[in-house]
């Protein structure tokens, strides 16, 4: 977060947005929708600036005391289906809102076999949030399913989450079905997920591990513009 | 109906579990992300072989490879309609190699599905799915449900519930408490060996996780809140998953395992398995320690260091938000 600007914020609009987490933390699903419908329409913020200021600072919050052990996966869920709440109200407008350029479009999943999708989910609002286009094609994706929607979707990034030892090595059989169809040169790969490790997405082929949803963007960004530079 | 585990257990005072059937079977050729029950019916000989090998290196328990084995996993590979045939296979198969001697303990893991109200399952649909798992375990033969590697206390009560539906064989309960000491979903050792305790479940404890020392932590808890008349489980992993040199690999030696077999005995463990990452040889190991003579004068580090990270009482998690929140409003 841009705690400057954060600072110079009216002192009222600063308290929405601290409430606004602590609801996230809490899972108040209702509360924060309503918030976000405050600061949209009473103080005009931007759905880039509600997303930075409100809700991803508060699931950064919530994602720290999951690792310290404060909080646990069920509060994490709800805080997931918190942001998730938001979103919806948020993504009709990310579309056209100026803070936000149009970036590129993700193909976004969880490998095949696996079934964990908050963190894929996450990273999947975050990108959003930036304005990418986001096909989120759910858990247990196989690798045709991946490639149909590159294709449909003409997409610039394939991501893709696996949080198992057992399922981290289909990632490898992703990349070669790419590899297989041409399709390799011009999919940007980004993978992620608690068990990955830079050396193992080097390995299988990917272009980059992103250890959070953070990374992830900006990664993301990052090769966008040298797509653009390329073309 | 008898209870060949604890007739067994009288007998010998304690028992070897056996070790890892997923990493071994991705040893074998699964590595496609597939389903290992099938497995069971479409590389039998496979199975039948981890099965022997743990077998041979002396458990006295075969686990059949029907983990994944409820209709909610096997819809991702699309065998829902398979649930009977695949667990009946998978213990059958097992049968087949423990004889009379060894026990058949029949595998159920979780659905993989979130319980209400933070997902979309009922104890009761939940319960009806392992009930149809259990008709096929208990129809090829095992002698014992296991239900394993499990987070929430809904989805184990589930799991009782549809066991004592569709069969009378006896119920033990392993958790994985991997978060801090806890399991995913908050529970701790204490918590778990009281309240399955509760449900009537005697043998109790913890499988898969992190390393032999982190459960040995967990099993140290459980020991100080076991009720009287519990009889404890423990099945670690063989260390921590390493990825090496285009492999994963688990990175505790036969040696470790034997060791963390003896200090499981030195706690009251009476039934000492392993999971992920370990193979015949780490049994056999533990096997041999097993067999000699028990450890000397084991006092667990953390035993005597009162400031040592515990897991926390089970406390709601509205008293833990107020206290962060508090904290909070303090910076
Ligand atoms: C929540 C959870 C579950 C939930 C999942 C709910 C859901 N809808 O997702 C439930 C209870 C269903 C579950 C089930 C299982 N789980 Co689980 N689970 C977890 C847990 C506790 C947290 C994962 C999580 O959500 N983290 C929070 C998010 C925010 O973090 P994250 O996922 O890492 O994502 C971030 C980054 O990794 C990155 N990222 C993630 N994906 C992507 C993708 C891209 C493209 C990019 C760029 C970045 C990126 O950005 C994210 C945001 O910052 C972890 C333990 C842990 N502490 O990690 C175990 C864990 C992953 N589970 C584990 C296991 C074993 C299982 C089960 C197999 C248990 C069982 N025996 O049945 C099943 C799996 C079934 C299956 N086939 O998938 C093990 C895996 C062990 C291993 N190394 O293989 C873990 C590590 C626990 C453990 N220590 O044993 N699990």
């Amino acid at each position: 977060m841009d705690t400057d600007s954060f600072d110079s914020l009216p002192e009222v609009l600063q308290e929405l947005y601290i409430n606004m987490q602590d609801d996230l933390y809490d899972g108040l699903k209702d509360e924060v929708a309503d918030a976000t419908t405050e600061a949209l329409e009473q103080w005009g913020q931007t759905p880039g600036q509600i997303l930075q200021r409100g809700l991803v600072a508060g699931m950064d919050i919530v994602g720290q005391d999951f690792r310290d052990g404060i909080l646990f996966v069920p509060e994490v869920l709800l805080a997931a289906k918190a942001m998730k709440g938001a979103m919806e109200i948020l993504r009709p407008l990310l579309t056209d809102a100026k803070d936000v350029q149009r970036q590129g479009t993700v193909v976004i999943g969880t490998v095949k076999g696996d079934i964990h999708d908050i963190g894929k989910n996450l990273v999947g609002m975050m990108l959003e949030g930036a304005g990418f286009e986001v096909i989120n094609l759910g858990i247990n994706v196989d690798a045709e399913q991946f490639l149909a929607a590159l294709r449909e979707y003409n997409a610039d990034i394939l991501g893709m989450s696996a949080l198992l030892t057992t399922t981290m090595p289909y990632m490898r059989t992703v990349i070669q079905r790419l590899n297989e169809e041409g399709m390799r040169e011009q999919t940007v790969v980004l993978v992620g997920g608690a068990p990955l490790t830079e050396a193992f997405a080097e390995d299988i082929g990917a272009d980059r591990y992103c250890e959070d949803a953070a990374v992830a963007v900006e990664a993301a960004k990052v090769f966008m513009e040298m797509k653009k530079r390329d073309s | 109906m008898t209870d060949r585990l604890l007739d067994l257990l009288q007998r010998k005072g304690l028992l070897l579990g056996d070790g890892a059937m997923g990493t071994m079977l991705q040893r074998a050729g699964l590595t496609d992300g597939g389903s290992p029950e099938l497995w069971n019916v479409d590389h039998a000989d496979a199975v039948r072989a981890i099965y022997q090998g743990y077998a041979d290196a002396g458990s006295d328990i075969i686990t059949t490879n029907t983990f994944g084995g409820t209709r909610y996993r096997l819809k991702l590979h699309h065998l829902q309609g398979r649930v009977f045939e695949l667990n009946q296979a998978g213990a059958a198969l097992a049968r087949e190699v423990a004889g009379d001697e060894r026990l058949v303990a029949g595998s159920m893991g979780p659905t993989g599905e979130l319980m209400e109200p933070l997902g979309p399952l009922t104890i009761a649909e939940a319960a009806a799915a392992f009930a149809e798992q259990v008709a096929g375990l208990a129809a090829g033969g095992a002698d014992f449900l296991l239900v394993e590697t499990m987070s929430s206390l809904d989805e184990v009560q589930a799991a009782v519930e549809g066991a004592r539906q569709a069969s009378t064989l006896p119920v033990v309960v392993t958790m994985t408490f991997d978060t801090n000491y806890r399991t995913m979903m908050g529970v701790t050792p204490a918590q778990a060996v009281q309240t399955l305790h509760s449900w009537g479940v005697t043998v109790i404890g913890a499988n898969c996780g992190n390393g032999p020392a982190e459960i040995e932590r967990i099993m140290w808890e459980m020991a100080q809140a076991r009720p009287e008349g519990a009889v404890l489980m423990a099945q670690s992993n063989a260390g921590l998953p390493r990825w090496h040199e285009g492999e994963i690999s688990y990175d505790g030696t036969p040696e470790v395992m034997a060791g963390y077999a003896q200090r499981m005995r030195a706690l009251g463990v009476q039934v000492i398995g392993a999971c992920c990452g370990s193979t015949p040889e780490h049994l056999a190991a533990m096997r041999r320690a097993l067999d000699g003579p028990p450890l000397m004068g084991y006092e667990p580090a953390f035993a005597a260091d009162a400031s040592a990270p515990q897991s926390a009482p089970a406390g709601d998690g509205a008293a833990r938000r107020a206290a962060r929140r508090a904290q909070r409003t303090a910076e």
